[in-house]
């Protein structure tokens, strides 16, 4: 049986999927991205997408994110079908990407309001937030004269301001030191309660945290599946 | 929000608004000296005048959309539960702003430098056609720059793809201001020309309002 077909007639346990990929391609030009990718994730659970650079991890992500459309097989959040029903899930999402999507003229708490206006959420959420990463002390700041570690606090602030239920998570703790990173825990870790999809370039660490693995070659499952099953020789080979 | 955002990194960076106000009075000056005539008035100011708005306006229009690709305002404001169309009205709108600002300071400029006759019997009228023009070219301008942000060259495809949409505009424009600045005028706008740019905003914008959601999308 296909590592795809197993995770699909066998999900793990747990609620109705969070997340249901069925045979998902995705191209640019010529190049496949994506393809024939195909999972279930359930609520409240951690899928890890590992791969090498260019393997799709962050194609993957922006569909999910309903920022790319597929081109075919079928994507659905919460029950509800990608693209066409992408208005519908768009307030549970947080994505944390590789850029922080905030505006370097703005300072961190200009941003955040921004934002929480979009997402209709009360003032007093970004007073919590921003005490939650220690920056409310420098929250006044244009966001171009933070550091990188203080950009993406401000920019996990961001992704979880509307307290998301889906999280989608660009290598999170980029640019962070080990007291950062112990800061957003809390926040984006597996603690929150959250559904997430985490991608990173440390596949120890990614595993660690996560109940299921879509390791992705080239844009096509290489693997699927719990993250024990996963062995030294085919996670060598991921990344050889 | 977005519009405020947007005025707020306008008056942060001074990018747009100061570059579309030194355009202007630069080509007035160009005009001064090229044409070798001390003052115009009629249809050859108005076309001098609108000529020289419509490709400061240009400069404006290809700056639009850049924070948002740039810094990911696109995809923060993709991710939101918030109707697409918001983004239209917010640029245009910052858009109609901005050359609000560029006329405040470039019109006075023209006539001083430029003009035969004084600005204060045309200036209701004239004031009356820019409005609408500045419309019209809010609602072509956001169009076109959501359009040009997409591509690698987006400093050539905003004014291709724009100026000749905008002729209409232009055309209508200027032959509403020549008998506003023509020796002699009562001050008041053709209303034939007045209602050819009404109807060019009122058409863009509907196409505008119909298309702008498709060109967000991926």
């Amino acid at each position: 049986m296909r590592v795809e077909e197993r995770l699909v007639t066998e999900p793990p346990a747990g609620d109705r999927p969070a997340i249901e990929l069925r045979d998902l391609a995705r191209h640019f030009g010529e190049r496949t991205a994506l393809e024939g990718v195909t999972i279930s994730v359930p609520e409240g659970a951690t899928l890890a997408v590992l791969g090498r650079n260019g393997a799709g991890k962050s194609t993957l992500l922006r569909i999910l994110a309903t920022l790319l459309r597929p081109h075919s097989g079928q994507a659905r959040l919460f029950g509800e079908e990608l693209p066409r029903n992408g208005y519908a899930v768009r307030g549970r999402l947080g994505l944390l990407a590789h850029e922080p999507l905030l505006y370097r003229e703005l300072s961190g708490r200009e941003n955040l309001t921004y934002h929480a206006r979009l997402h209709r959420v009360a003032p007093e959420r970004i007073e919590q937030v921003l005490q939650a990463v220690a920056m409310e002390r420098r929250a006044e700041d244009p966001v171009r004269l933070l550091s990188r570690g203080m950009v993406q606090r401000i920019a996990v602030c961001r992704a979880i301001l509307h307290d998301p239920a889906l999280l989608l998570l660009d290598e999170p703790r980029a640019n962070l030191d080990p007291a950062a990173s112990e800061l957003v825990e809390p926040l984006i870790g597996r603690g929150a309660g959250r559904t997430r999809v985490l991608t990173s370039h440390d596949p120890q660490a990614a595993l660690a945290e996560a109940d299921l693995v879509l390791a992705l070659k080239d844009g096509r499952p290489a693997f699927v599946g719990a993250p024990e099953e996963l062995s030294e020789n085919q996670l060598k080979d991921l990344y050889a | 929000m977005i519009l405020r955002k947007d005025l707020r990194l306008e008056l942060r960076t001074l990018e747009t608004i100061p570059a579309m106000v030194l355009f202007s009075l630069t080509t007035f000056v160009i005009f001064h000296f090229g044409l070798n005539r001390a003052t115009i008035d009629g249809q050859l100011a108005a076309g001098v005048l609108t000529a020289t708005l419509l490709f400061a306006a240009i400069l404006g229009i290809n700056r639009l959309f850049v924070a948002e690709r740039d810094q990911g305002g696109f995809d923060a404001f993709l991710l939101a539960p918030v109707d697409r169309t918001a983004m239209l009205f917010a640029k245009a709108a910052a858009l109609f702003t901005f050359l609000v600002v560029l006329e405040l300071i470039s019109v006075p400029a023209f006539g001083l430098l430029l003009l035969g006759t004084s600005l204060g019997g045309p200036l209701p009228g004239l004031i009356l056609v820019l409005l609408l023009a500045n419309l019209g070219l809010a609602v072509i301008g956001t169009l076109v720059s959501a359009i040009a942000v997409q591509t690698r060259a987006r400093d050539l495809i905003g004014p291709i793809i724009g100026l000749p949409l905008l002729i209409p505009a232009l055309i209508a424009t200027a032959r509403a201001i020549g008998p506003i600045l023509a020796p002699g005028s009562s001050g008041s706008p053709p209303g034939k020309w007045l209602a050819i740019l009404a109807l060019y905003d009122v058409v863009f914008a509907l196409l505008a309002y119909a298309v702008f959601d498709f060109l967000l999308e991926d």
